[in-house]
C-alpha cells in the first residue's frame, strides 16, 4: 500500500517568487494495489506535483510517504510512472523502448525482447514492434509507453495526464484500454487529469483537489470501472442516470470553487 | 542541404492572385551554379586581358594546370595525395583526440557542478584564442614533430566539442530522465543509456563545427618544420611566389572541407535520425 501521510508540499522563494508558496497542504491519500484513483483538479491544484511526489521525484516539505510503512527514499521500480508526453526514447524502437526497463536490470537481450514482444502484443500493438517512436500516433505511443511502465512489473501504476495530449475519440477507446491493463496488471494507480469524464470513467476512487494550494475537498467512490469491466459497455455507462448526477455534481464542486476565487 | 526560402514562399501574381502554380522559380542549386560559373568567367576575363599580373593573379587554366602537376609529380617532394593523405592525418588525428577529451569534458560539465565548477574556466579560456597564439608554446612543449600539429589541432576543435556536448547534456528531456529513474537507473546507466543518446546530435553538430575550426587551424599548425601537408604546400609555393600552387591549395582545402561537410551531414542523418523528427 502506497501512503500520503500529512503530506505538504511547500517552495521556497525564489524563482520570481517573493515568498515561499504552499502547493500542497496536508494530504492524507491510501493507494491499495486494488484501487484505481483519480486525482483531479484544476491547473494549480499541485496534482502533478502529487504524483511527483509519490513516484519519488520530490520530497515532501513535511509528512510521510511510505511504501508498506517504509519511507520512501526517491523512484523505484515499484512504481512506474507514465507520462503524458509518453517519454519514449526516439533512439529506441518500439519494441527497444517497452524492452528498456529489462534492460537496467540486465536481463538477457532474447529474454527482454521476448518479454516486450509480448507486452505490445497485450497493448494491441504487435506489429509496431520494429518502428520508429515518430512513426506512431498519439495513441499508440501512449500504448507503448505503458506496455513500458508494465515491462517494470510495477505494483503501482502512476500516471499524469496519459490521456491529455490525444484526440477525444482515442480518448474513450484508451479509457476501455487502461481498465483492463489495470485489471490484467494487477498494479494499483494514481492517475492525474482534469476530465471528469475520464475520472469518473476510470476510478474507484476521485479525489477532488482545491486550487492554491492543493487540498483534498473531497473523496468520491465510483464504481464505473468495475462495471466496464465487468461487461458493461462505456456508452450505456456513461447515459446512466448515477453517471450524470455524480458528472453534475463535480461539475459544480470545481465551478464553485471558480466562484469562490472571484468574489 | 539547402533550405529553399524560394519554394516555400507563394508569389503573388500582380493581380493579387496568389500562384498555385508548379513552382517555375529556378531552383536555388542551379543559381548557385551560375554564381560559380560567373566569377570563374570573370576571373578568366580578368586574367585573360592582362588586368592583373599573373604573378598575383594566374588564369583558370595555369591553376588548373597546376594542379594536374600536383597529381602527376607533386610539388616540394611530395605529390598532390601525399600532401592531402599528410593534412588528412593530422585532422582526423585531432578529432579523435578532441572527441576522447571533449565528450567526457562535456558531459562532465553538463551533469555535475563539480565538473562545470572545474571545467568552465579552462574552456572559456581556451575558446576565444587564436591557435596561432598558443602554437609557439605547443611547439616548445612538444616539439616540432606530429605530436605538436596534432594537439594544436586538436586543442582548436575541443572547445566546440565540449561546449555542444554540454548543451546536449542540458536538452536532455526531463520527462526521458525521470522515466529511467522511476525504472530504477543507476547514476551510469542514466548516463550511459539517456543522457549521452539524448546529447548526441548536439555532439555530432560540434564535431561538423570543430571539423570547420580544424581546417582553419591546419594550416598554422604546418607553418613549422612540416615536410608535407596542404597548409605547408600552400606556404612553400607562396614563398616560391608560386602562386598558381597556392590557388590549386586553396581550392583543394575548399574542396575538401565540403566534402567533409557534406559526408558529416549524412553520417548524422544515419546515426540520427530523431533529431530531424522532433
Amino acid at each position: 500500500m502506497l501512503t500520503l501521510e500529512n503530506v505538504s508540499l511547500r517552495y521556497a522563494p525564489g524563482d520570481g517568487r517573493s515568498q515561499a508558496l504552499l502547493v500542497l497542504d496536508r494530504i492524507n491519500l491510501n493507494v491499495t494495489e486494488d484501487d484505481f484513483v483519480v486525482v483531479i483538479g484544476r491547473s494549480g491544484s499541485g496534482k502533478t506535483s502529487l504524483l511527483n511526489l509519490a513516484a519519488g521525484f520530490l520530497a515532501p516539505s513535511s509528512g510521510r510517504i511510505a511504501l508498506d510503512d517504509r519511507l520512501l527514499s526517491g523512484p523505484g521500480s515499484d512504481r512506474a510512472v507514465v507520462f503524458q508526453d509518453d517519454a519514449l526514447y526516439p533512439w529506441l524502437t518500439a519494441v527497444e523502448n517497452v524492452a528498456f526497463p529489462l534492460r537496467l536490470r540486465s536481463v538477457g537481450k532474447d529474454q527482454r525482447l521476448k518479454e516486450a514482444y509480448a507486452l505490445l502484443e497485450r497493448v494491441g500493438l504487435p506489429d509496431a514492434a520494429d518502428r520508429k517512436i515518430w512513426e506512431l500516433s498519439g495513441g499508440m505511443r501512449q500504448r507503448v509507453g505503458i506496455a513500458r511502465a508494465l515491462a517494470a512489473r510495477p505494483r503501482f501504476l502512476l500516471m499524469d495526464e496519459p490521456l491529455g495530449a490525444l484526440d477525444a475519440l482515442t480518448r474513450v477507446r484508451m479509457q476501455g484500454f487502461l481498465l483492463d491493463m489495470w485489471k490484467s496488471s494487477r498494479a494499483g494507480a494514481l492517475l492525474i487529469t482534469h476530465s471528469i469524464d475520464e475520472a469518473l470513467m476510470l476510478a474507484t476512487r476521485i479525489i477532488v483537489l482545491t486550487a492554491n494550494p492543493g487540498r483534498i475537498a473531497k473523496i468520491i467512490p465510483v464504481n464505473f470501472g468495475r462495471d466496464y469491466l465487468s461487461g458493461i459497455p462505456q456508452s450505456e455507462l456513461r447515459a446512466s442516470a448515477e453517471f450524470r448526477r455524480l458528472h453534475d455534481g463535480l461539475t459544480g464542486l470545481i465551478h464553485s470553487e471558480d466562484e469562490g476565487i472571484a468574489a | 542541404m539547402t533550405l529553399s526560402l524560394e519554394t516555400a514562399s507563394t508569389d503573388l501574381e500582380p493581380g493579387g492572385e496568389i500562384d498555385t502554380k508548379p513552382q517555375r522559380a529556378l531552383p536555388i542549386l542551379w543559381i548557385s551554379a551560375a554564381t560559380v560559373t560567373a566569377l570563374v568567367g570573370l576571373w578568366s576575363l580578368v586574367s585573360f586581358y592582362g588586368l592583373v599580373p599573373p604573378l598575383f593573379l594566374p588564369s583558370p587554366l595555369a591553376v588548373l594546370r597546376a594542379l594536374s602537376g600536383l597529381v602527376v609529380t607533386g610539388f616540394v617532394d611530395a605529390t598532390l595525395a601525399q600532401h592531402v593523405a599528410a593534412s588528412l592525418s593530422r585532422i582526423f588525428g585531432a578529432l579523435g583526440v578532441a572527441l576522447v577529451l571533449g565528450v567526457p569534458a562535456g558531459l562532465a560539465i553538463g551533469t555535475s557542478r563539480w565538473g562545470k565548477g572545474i571545467l568552465d574556466p579552462i574552456v572559456e579560456f581556451l575558446r576565444p584564442l587564436p591557435p596561432l597564439a598558443y602554437l609557439p608554446l605547443v611547439i616548445i612543449w612538444l616539439g616540432i614533430g606530429e605530436a605538436s600539429k596534432i594537439a594544436v589541432i586538436a586543442l582548436a576543435m575541443l572547445p566546440p566539442i565540449i561546449l555542444s556536448t554540454a548543451a546536449g547534456v542540458k536538452s536532455a528531456s526531463a520527462d526521458h530522465i525521470n522515466a529511467a529513474r522511476a525504472f530504477g537507473a543507476s547514476r551510469r546507466q542514466l548516463l550511459l543509456q539517456v543522457i549521452l543518446p539524448s546529447a548526441l546530435p548536439s555532439v555530432l553538430t560540434g564535431t561538423r563545427i570543430a571539423l570547420g575550426a580544424g581546417w582553419s587551424t591546419l594550416v598554422a599548425a604546418e607553418l613549422v618544420a612540416a615536410t608535407r601537408g596542404l597548409g605547408f604546400m600552400i606556404q612553400s609555393a607562396a614563398q616560391f611566389l608560386v602562386t598558381d600552387i597556392v590557388i590549386a591549395g586553396i581550392v583543394v582545402i575548399a574542396v575538401v572541407a565540403f566534402l567533409f561537410e557534406v559526408v558529416a551531414r549524412r553520417i548524422e542523418r544515419r546515426l540520427v535520425p530523431w533529431a530531424h523528427h522532433r
